[in-house]
This record gives structure tokens, C-alpha cells and sequence, in this order.
């Protein structure tokens, strides 16, 4: 294990950022505003590079660096270190965050220029990167959990950025509330851990787990592995937590891009990824987690079929993709799990970014049914926003089909999945490319059906918004080419062609995860099935929304209960209310309220100690009257009263 | 033992102060009452350095009455003031700091 000393930086330039912005940048001119954080930001992404060819240098079978900062807690048999470390995994991803997260920011400069809290905004995104890099960087579960609580509140405080709207404000507070719980869940798997591995360092974790595997309680591993889980349902919006993220989307646009689809719920995956040792020795949980990443994949997919709201559709789409990211890890395939992370983050981002450049042109409206032809308006978004969609869909050779594909391999190969797992992959990549095209459509082709006065504006985005989405476009198209299935790769005379695997392979490589073997051409025959179903997908949407505009509506009416169910997301956010919260609501103004509070906390509590006190006081003034005759008095009292004890006893 | 009498004297000297001092409210009376209770303890000082043949008692008996001595000067001195300003020698009626 060596040392690498400058790893820090990561973290430290947006920290810098965010001080600098957060506490003068109410009085500095936008253009330093954007420069303080745009500088930190890249500067990070830049250190993250070195980094990453720093590893690259060591031998493959080693590829683990450290950088010890300062030893944090230190009692008893407990040292907790702020310690960053980065592997291949933490390597990949934080090339990821600091680099979608660059452009970005690059994008928000265009995209908040009229903002008049331009410097909370770009604040609270360096502070967002501090803490996203100290999740990824971090080397214990500890350190892991302050930048997971970190990158929890700097997504509620961009939730709610323009709080002067109420429905804003209470977005950002179901989003925090709704991550409480999961957090709650993440606590207790941390303790347990600390209780059963008497450490909470990874590498020291992943030794135990190497040597001592099978002495373990697999009860208490497998707890573990759930309650940790149950904190990544809710920061990775899956069942039944995954409520917060649609809501989400009442934050700034690039803020969706970043944080809601790109980097920050994609932490379950990740930390998933870092502890798949200890799934492996679980097989129970890893089979609930592949069982609710399927579930959460084909319901939130089919949910987004029905959102006329552009950002609602993609937001269900990312529900949809961390389900099978998600999956992915259930079945043990966590290369493939962390390679659509990496491929979702450009593609997605980019469909973001696309989404707020239409919402920018269309002044601020973000229903689809109001937009329409927007192609030749511009052409420059247009052109990434269906590349981007292509690579969704899981079109070859875009990114995203390597990756898709990848995972729904594994959920049938994987002997920890199976058929059935394998048939809601396909199917929700059917549903995917079917909505997505359907948006692609009702936003960029046909009529433009948008008012006048919205109309005469419609106009290309800015340059500082483009090139990201360009430079995003490029890497949706050529990203996932590191990561060719061997089978493919075969066919272009390329030996070795999955070097994201490989890459990856001395971080997952304990894990054991058995791979059923099947011919290659069992394989093409699968590739076939799923791309064959996006292009059915494709078809479909192509058939309802331009060719048969009139259909989409007659099919509605005569599936109106299902339609309406769709339309209502299941209903899910009025269960949740009627069972969690507005009993809680009743039993807060009840009795939390009106008995405990009031009575107890106030009436015994504050003013109970207050009262006793001048209760005491009342009897006891008649003692201290200054006459010295009464305290002589008192003197030849207890004289008498001890003596005559003394004497009596 | 033959230091009864004195004792019992020293005891019946200290109860005569201390009730004075508790229930009188003139404030000469008062001082006259404490200087009681001081000989009664200086009585019993000298009785009991007798007693065990230690001068060390009577020497504690010199420096008590010399502290008395100048206890009474202070004391009277004040005393005296208050009379003159506040044309009282009640303790009672002494209670400018209650107010």
C-alpha cells in the first residue's frame, strides 16, 4: 500500500471554492463568482487526472494508494482517520464526479446568468463536489458517511434554491426527510459493523473478509449489508424511497444534471461497489437488492411513460437506470454495475443539460405538450440531446448499449440471477427507449405547439452551454468503447476489449461471484433480444407520436384505469401519506404538540425548573431576613441539635 | 474533679451571653452579652490549663482577652457613630441596607 500525497487537493479546491463564494459572494461581480468556482472545480479535475496516472504506474495487483491526513477519533480500540484512498474503483468514479461535475459548472454560468443568487448557487456546487469527493475518496465507512450526509444537504439546499416558492421549499424537504430515514438504516450498518469487525477502514474490512470470511456470523453480515442498503434506497432513490427524486426536479436544471442523475444518487451504487466483499458473503441480501433494483427498474420506467413534464420523464428515467445499476450489484456483476454509473453519468447529464437548454429557449416552460418541432429552432441541442437518448436506449455503438447490455447479461449469466431478472431487463429497455423517443418527439419534432409570445424566442442555447453538452455528447457516443463485451470485441480482432473490467478486476476480484458459461452465440442471441427491443421501442414511439398523433390519446381513453394509474405514479406519494405522514402529522399536533410539548418539555421541563425554583426560594427568603439575631439563633439551634445527637447516640 | 464549679460557671457565663445576644435589641447590650461569652471560653481555658499543669491555656486566655479588647474598641466605636447618625442603639431600626 503506498502513499500518495496530494490526494487531498481533491477535495480541498472546492472547499476553498465554496468559502471564497460562500462568504464574499454577495459582494463580489459575477465574473468572479464563475471564475472562484469554475477554477476550483477544474483544478480538482485536473488533480483527479494526475491521480488517476499515478495509479495507472503501479502494477495492476496493487493499485491501492493512500493519503493519511490527520487521525480523527482515537478512543479506546477505535481510530478513525480522515484518510483518502483511491483505487481503481474510487479512481473511476472520481474522474467522473469532478469531470461531469467541471462542465457542469461550465454550463451553469450560461444557464444562472440572470439568477440573482448567483453566488449561493455556485457555493453550494463547490460544496456539493467537496463532499461528493470526500464519499468517494473516503478510506473508511465513517469519513464515507460525513460526505454522505454532505452531498444529502448540499442536494436539498439546490432542491430548494428558489425557496420563495413553497412547493420548491417543501421538495428540498421531502428529499432531506425521505434521506433521513435511509440514513437511519445506514447508522445502524455502520455500528453493526464496528461490532462485528471491530474496524470501519475498507481495506482492513476487505482483509477480515479475505481471511476470516467464513468464521463471520453470515446473520450479522447479512444485516449489515440490508441496513446499508436501506441508506442506499434512499440516497439512490430506489423502493420504496425512491419518492423524493421526482420531486427533486424543482431545483435548478444543471443542478438535476449533477446531482439527481450524474453523481450524487448514484453514491448507493458506489458504496456498494466498495463494500462487495461483504455482499458476497451476503448472499440474502444481494438477492433483495437485485429483487428491488428490478422492481424500482420496471416500475419507474413505466411511470415516466405518462409525464408530460420533460424533466419528470428523465427523472423517472434515472429512478429506472440506478435500478439497474442496482441490479447489476445484485447478481454480483459490479463492473458492470460501475460501468453504466460511468456511461448513465455522461448520457444522463447530457439529457439534463439538453432539457434545460430546451427550458431556457422555451422561457421557463417545461411541459412537453407545449413544445414540439423545437429541432430546427436548435439544432445544436437537438443533435446531443438524440445522441444521448440513442445511448439510453441502448442503441450500439452509443455508450449506454455496452453497459445496458453488459448488466442484462449477467443478470441471466450470473449465478445469482436469473431468467426472470434477465425478462424485466429486457422489458424495461423496451418501455425506456419508448419514452425517450417519445419525449424526443413531442419535444424536437412535429408542430411546435408552444404560445406566441414564447414562441418569437425560442432560440439556440449560448456557447458556455453547448460545448458541454457537446464535449457530454462525444463521451455518450465514445464512452463506452473501453468497455466492449469480449464477444464483440472478437469480431473487430481486439483481444482484451473490456479494459474497463479489467481495469476494475483487482477491486472485485475476491468477490467470487460465479458466471454461468454459454456459447457466444447464446450471447449474440441475447444482444439481439435487447437491441431488437429498444428498436421496438423506437418503432412504437415513432408510430404514436409521428405518425398517429391521434393514437396516443384513444389508447389512454380505452386503458383509462391503467392510464390513470400510470398518470398517478401509482398513487405511491398518497399512500405514503395517508400511512406515514399525515399520521405522523395527527400524532405531532396530538400529542407530540399539544401534550409533550406543551406540557412536558414546557410546562415540566422549562418553566417546571423554573417554578420549583422560586417556589424554594419563597420559603427559604424567610431565612436570610439580615437579622443577624435569627442567625445567631440558627447557629445555637444546630449547636444544640448536634450536640444533643451526639450525646443521645 | 475539682474544676466542676468552674465549668458549670463558664457554662452558666455563656448561656447568660448567648441569650442576650439572641434577644436583646439594644446594641451595647448585644456587645456586653458577646464580651459573656468570651470569658466564659477564657474561664475555661484557664480551668483546664490548671487542670493538665500546660500554661499553654492561659497564654490562649491573654491573647483572647487582647482581641476582646480591641474588638470592643472597634465595636464601640461604631457603635457610637451609629448613635450619632442614626439616633438609635436598636438593632431593629438599623436596617438601612434591608431597604
Amino acid at each position: 500500500m503506498n502513499n500518495i500525497y496530494y490526494l487531498w487537493l481533491i477535495p480541498f479546491f472546492p472547499l476553498v471554492g465554496f468559502i471564497i463564494n460562500g462568504l464574499f459572494g454577495k459582494k463580489l461581480p459575477k465574473p468572479v463568482i464563475h471564475w472562484v468556482a469554475n477554477v476550483a472545480v477544474w483544478s480538482s479535475f485536473t488533480v483527479a487526472v494526475i491521480a488517476f496516472f499515478d495509479l495507472l504506474k503501479v502494477v495492476p495487483g496493487q493499485r491501492i494508494l493512500v493519503d493519511p491526513v490527520y487521525r480523527w477519533i482515537f478512543t479506546g480500540g477505535l481510530a478513525i482517520d480522515i484518510k483518502f484512498l483511491l483505487d481503481p474503483l474510487s479512481a473511476v468514479m472520481i474522474l467522473v464526479v469532478t469531470g461531469v461535475g467541471a462542465l457542469i459548472h461550465v454550463y451553469s454560468i450560461g444557464y444562472m446568468h440572470d439568477d440573482p443568487s448567483y453566488y449561493r448557487y455556485f457555493a453550494y456546487l463547490n460544496l456539493f463536489i467537496f463532499s461528493m469527493s470526500i464519499l468517494v475518496l473516503a478510506s473508511n465507512i465513517v469519513l464515507m458517511f460525513v460526505g454522505w450526509e454532505g452531498v444529502g444537504l448540499c442536494s436539498y439546499l439546490l432542491i430548494g434554491f428558489w425557496f420563495e416558492d413553497e412547493e420548491k421549499a417543501y421538495a428540498g424537504r421531502k428529499a432531506f426527510i425521505t434521506n433521513r430515514i435511509g440514513d437511519f438504516g445506514f447508522i445502524l450498518g455502520i455500528l453493526l459493523m464496528l461490532v462485528i469487525f471491530k474496524t470501519l477502514d475498507f481495506v482492513e474490512i476487505n482483509k477480515i473478509l479475505i481471511y476470516h470470511g467464513e468464521t463471520l456470523s453470515v446473520t450479522a453480515l447479512t444485516l449489515i449489508a440490508i441496513f446499508l442498503f436501506i441508506g442506499a434506497t434512499g440516497k439512490s432513490a430506489q423502493i420504496p424511497l425512491y419518492v423524493w427524486l421526482p420531486d427533486a426536479m424543482a431545483g435548478p436544471t444543471p443542478v438535476s444534471a449533477l446531482i439527481h442523475a450524474a453523481t450524487m444518487v448514484t453514491a448507493g451504487v458506489y458504496m456498494i461497489g466498495r463494500l462487495n466483499l461483504l455482499y458476497a458473503h451476503a448472499p440474502v441480501a444481494m438477492a433483495i437488492v437485485a429483487a428491488v433494483a428490478g422492481a424500482t427498474a420496471f416500475f419507474a420506467a413505466t411511470m415516466a411513460i405518462t409525464q408530460n413534464d420533460i424533466k419528470k420523464v428523465l427523472a423517472y428515467s434515472t429512478v429506472s437506470q440506478l435500478g439497474y445499476m442496482f441490479m447489476a450489484m445484485g447478481v454480483g456483476a459490479f463492473a458492470a454495475g460501475i460501468f453504466h454509473l460511468m456511461t448513465h453519468a455522461f448520457f444522463k447529464a447530457l439529457l439534463f443539460l439538453g432539457s434545460g437548454s430546451v427550458i431556457h429557449a422555451m422561457s421557463g416552460i417545461q411541459d412537453m405538450r407545449q413544445m414540439g418541432g423545437l429541432k430546427k429552432y436548435m439544432p445544436v441541442t437537438y443533435w446531443t440531446f438524440l445522441t444521448a437518448t440513442l445511448a439510453i436506449s441502448g442503441i450500439p455503438p452509443f455508450a449506454g448499449f455496452f453497459s445496458k447490455d453488459e448488466i442484462i447479461w449477467s443478470s441471466f449469466a450470473s449465478s445469482r440471477g436469473g431468467v426472470v431478472l434477465w425478462a424485466i431487463g429486457v422489458i424495461t429497455a423496451i418501455i425506456t427507449a419508448f419514452y425517450m423517443f417519445r419525449l424526443v418527439y413531442m419535444t424536437f419534432h412535429g408542430e411546435n405547439r408552444s404560445p406566441e409570445e414564447v414562441k418569437h424566442h425560442i432560440h439556440e442555447s449560448p456557447a458556455v452551454m453547448t460545448i458541454p453538452m457537446v464535449i457530454l455528447a462525444i463521451l455518450s457516443v465514445i464512452g463506452g468503447w473501453v468497455g466492449v463485451s469480449p464477444v464483440i470485441g472478437k469480431l473487430f480482432g481486439v483481444e482484451n476489449s473490456n479494459i474497463f473490467e479489467e481495469f476494475l478486476h483487482p477491486v472485485f476480484a475476491h468477490a467470487h461471484i460465479h458466471f454461468h458459461h454459454y456459447s457466444e452465440a447464446t450471447e449474440w442471441w441475447f444482444m439481439a433480444i435487447s437491441v431488437g427491443g429498444a428498436l421496438l421501442g423506437i418503432l412504437i414511439a415513432f408510430y404514436l407520436y409521428i405518425k398517429r398523433t391521434d393514437l396516443p390519446r384513444k389508447i389512454a381513453l380505452k386503458v383509462w384505469p391503467l392510464y390513470k394509474l400510470l398518470f398517478n405514479k401509482y398513487y405511491v406519494d398518497e399512500i405514503y401519506y395517508y400511512l406515514f405522514i399525515h399520521p405522523i402529522y395527527l400524532i405531532s399536533l396530538l400529542f407530540l404538540w399539544r401534550f409533550t410539548d406543551v406540557y412536558v418539555i414546557d410546562g415540566v421541563g422549562v418553566n417546571g425548573s423554573a417554578k420549583s425554583v422560586r417556589f424554594t426560594s419563597r420559603i427559604l427568603k424567610y431565612w436570610q431576613n439580615g437579622d443577624a439575631q435569627v442567625y445567631i439563633f440558627s447557629f445555637v439551634l444546630g449547636v444544640v441539635l448536634v450536640l444533643g445527637y451526639l450525646l443521645l447516640a | 474533679m475539682p474544676y466542676n464549679g468552674i465549668l458549670i460557671m463558664a457554662v452558666i457565663l455563656f448561656i447568660i451571653g448567648i441569650t442576650g445576644v439572641m434577644v436583646r435589641r439594644n446594641i451595647f447590650i448585644m456587645l456586653m452579652s458577646i464580651e459573656l461569652i468570651l470569658n466564659a471560653a477564657n474561664l475555661v481555658f484557664i480551668a483546664f490549663a490548671r487542670a493538665f499543669a500546660d500554661p499553654a491555656g492561659q497564654v490562649i486566655a491573654l491573647l483572647s482577652i487582647t482581641l476582646a479588647a480591641a474588638e470592643v474598641g472597634v465595636g464601640l466605636g461604631i457603635f457610637v457613630a451609629i448613635r450619632r447618625t442614626h439616633n438609635t442603639v436598636n438593632v431593629d431600626e438599623i436596617n438601612l441596607l434591608k431597604h
